[in-house]
């Protein structure tokens, strides 16, 4: 019998994407033989936006990049930024950016987490359970600056505004409380036959392969490579917290699942240690601008002309290293911004996981590497 | 702590292997031929000492008169980050040896850097637009992509309401 080769055109449009993504799959069966990524549904050209704004006016682009996790986007970008103008941000700010980071990346980790359950067809209740945790974590965000999802919240130099009385009790109390929700979850969800059967074994990425495609995060570690930037390269106040880097043993979709788990484990012991330890001052760092500043109140300057020069700041966000090289050439606005985005860069070994696997595999392989399209394509 | 290893260390370790290869060295970055690229990467890559087996970062920067392609390399057995150059000297024609058979990371980087910026890099597997479609007119990130008339450039030159008078800055 002839037979030829079928081409299956998976996405944009396809609720187990994430997004708009699109893959075209050659299938031969339902073996998959070759993978082409198409890609730049929601590209919005923000590096090229960023060279006409001022070094202050590019942070609510950070948000919109990885919009599933605003903070640690704004962190990465005022981490180059300080590097380039040699300005340090007060020990409060630093302790907040680390909650706020460590919310977020629980909040992040949650909805991948609920979203793999769901691409092997547990159909909406895991995520809903876990969107619960979530929204507790956005309405903290909302009580610190206003915005649930586009928080805009740190500056060059410290942060937009100190949290309001009422955040600490809430923040106790929620970090109470989910030690209880992650017992549940694992119950729920560790030893689930049909997500060990479906993701054991599945899309294994081998370490030297993770670490020359320059994979990062969640995907690196489950590979079993121990490198997390907040421990090998501490950035706000994370030299001061215990805790563990946490590694998978084969690379294997349900790895990158563990590993993820137990970081939202991690996370909540990071919270812990570090709702006790913050101390009190100002969050922004007195910084000599050219603009109008109120008395005795230092906040952002919007006039900063950072010196020639260049800088690449790095941080851990919740799908790996995500970076910002900023050059500037002594103007107001940055004259070359360009984003690392772990997404973009973590599907570069995809065609070797699905390859030799089936259709149904490639969802959750997808699934797994935890793409933001806001930040895979910019 | 992830050390930053000196530019000027760097550029002194590709110098005692390859003398001609090392174009300019400074604290921040080291600046290589772009023909030598291939063979100084590979050697940055498998020397035990240097062992800069992970490519954090690919881009491009648009210099005006050339391109300039930055590769910020990381070693994740020793911890320390390094930044490397190579120049592109032909504006209208920008060309680089591409480094994907050095690092498998750099695939999908530098066909971003090929769509948004037009640097072609010489031996890539796979080198198409990523982000646009095939048939954009022109390379957005260049400097010169979008030219107001009176040969203004796109971009912010002061502050409005700054003191000064006079635009400054990039004209």
């Amino acid at each position: 019998m002839k037979t030829e080769p079928f081409v299956v055109s998976f996405g944009p449009q396809h609720p187990s994407t994430h997004g708009v993504f699109r893959m075209r799959l050659t299938l031969d069966g339902e073996q998959i033989t070759d993978l082409d990524m198409v890609i730049g549904y929601l590209h919005r050209s923000m590096e090229k936006l960023a060279e006409e704004r001022s070094f202050t006016q590019n942070i609510p682009f950070t948000d919109r990049t990885d919009y599933i996790s605003a903070m640690t986007g704004n962190l990465a970008y005022v981490l180059a930024a300080e590097k380039l103008c040699g300005i340090e941000p007060p020990e409060r700010a630093q302790w907040l950016r680390v909650i706020m980071s460590e919310l977020q990346r629980f909040a992040s980790h949650s909805m991948a987490v609920g979203f793999l359950a769901n691409d092997c067809g547990a159909w909406q209740t895991p995520i809903m359970h876990m969107l619960r945790d979530r929204e507790k974590v956005l309405d903290l965000f909302e009580m610190a600056c206003g915005a649930r999802l586009t928080t805009n919240y740190m500056r060059i130099g410290g942060l937009s505004r100190d949290i309001p009385p009422e955040f600490m009790p809430a923040a106790r109390k929620l970090i109470a409380e989910l030690p209880k929700r992650m017992d549940e979850y694992e119950d729920l969800l560790l030893e689930n036959e049909i997500i060990v059967i479906r993701s054991r074994g599945i899309g294994v990425l081998p370490a030297e392969l993770a670490i020359a495609s320059s994979v990062s995060g969640p995907m690196l570690r489950g590979s079993g490579v121990a490198w997390d930037i907040r421990k090998a390269d501490p950035y706000a106040a994370y030299d001061k917290i215990d805790f563990d880097i946490c590694v998978g043993t084969n690379g294997d979709v349900y790895d990158r699942f563990l590993v993820r788990l137990a970081e939202m484990r991690q996370s909540i012991r990071i919270l812990e240690q570090a709702l006790d330890m913050i101390p009190a001052g100002p969050v922004h760092a007195q910084i000599a601008t050219a603009t109008v500043q109120p008395e005795g109140v230092p906040s952002a300057p919007l006039a900063l002309r950072p010196p020639a020069g260049e800088a690449y700041g790095r941080i851990e966000s919740p799908r790996g290293e995500l970076g910002f090289y900023v050059v500037s050439d002594g103007g107001p606005a940055p004259y070359r911004f360009h984003i690392r985005s772990p997404s973009y860069i973590n599907l570069t070994p995809l065609k070797e996981m699905v390859v030799g696997m089936t259709v149904a595999d490639a969802v959750m392989i997808l699934g797994s590497v935890d793409i933001v399209l806001g930040e895979v394509d910019r | 702590m992830t050390a930053d290893l000196s530019g000027l260390d760097l550029g002194q370790r590709i110098q005692q292997k390859f003398p001609d290869a090392v174009v300019d060295a400074r604290p921040e970055w080291t600046e290589v031929r772009a023909d030598r690229l291939v063979e100084v990467c590979t050697f940055l890559r498998d020397d035990p000492e240097l062992n800069f087996q992970y490519l954090s970062s690919l881009t491009g920067v648009d210099r005006l008169d050339h391109f300039e392609v930055v590769y910020h390399l990381l070693s994740i057995g020793r911890n320390q980050a390094s930044t490397l150059k190579a120049r592109c000297h032909d504006h209208e024609n920008p060309e680089v040896p591409s480094v994907v058979s050095v690092w498998r990371g750099a695939h999908l980087q530098e066909r971003e850097t090929f769509d948004l910026m037009g640097i072609r890099f010489r031996g890539h597997p796979d080198l198409r637009r990523v982000f646009l479609w095939e048939g954009f007119p022109g390379h957005p990130l260049r400097k010169d992509w979008l030219n107001f008339p009176g040969g203004q450039m796109a971009g912010l030159e002061r502050f409005p309401g700054e003191p000064g008078g006079k635009l400054e800055g990039r004209g």
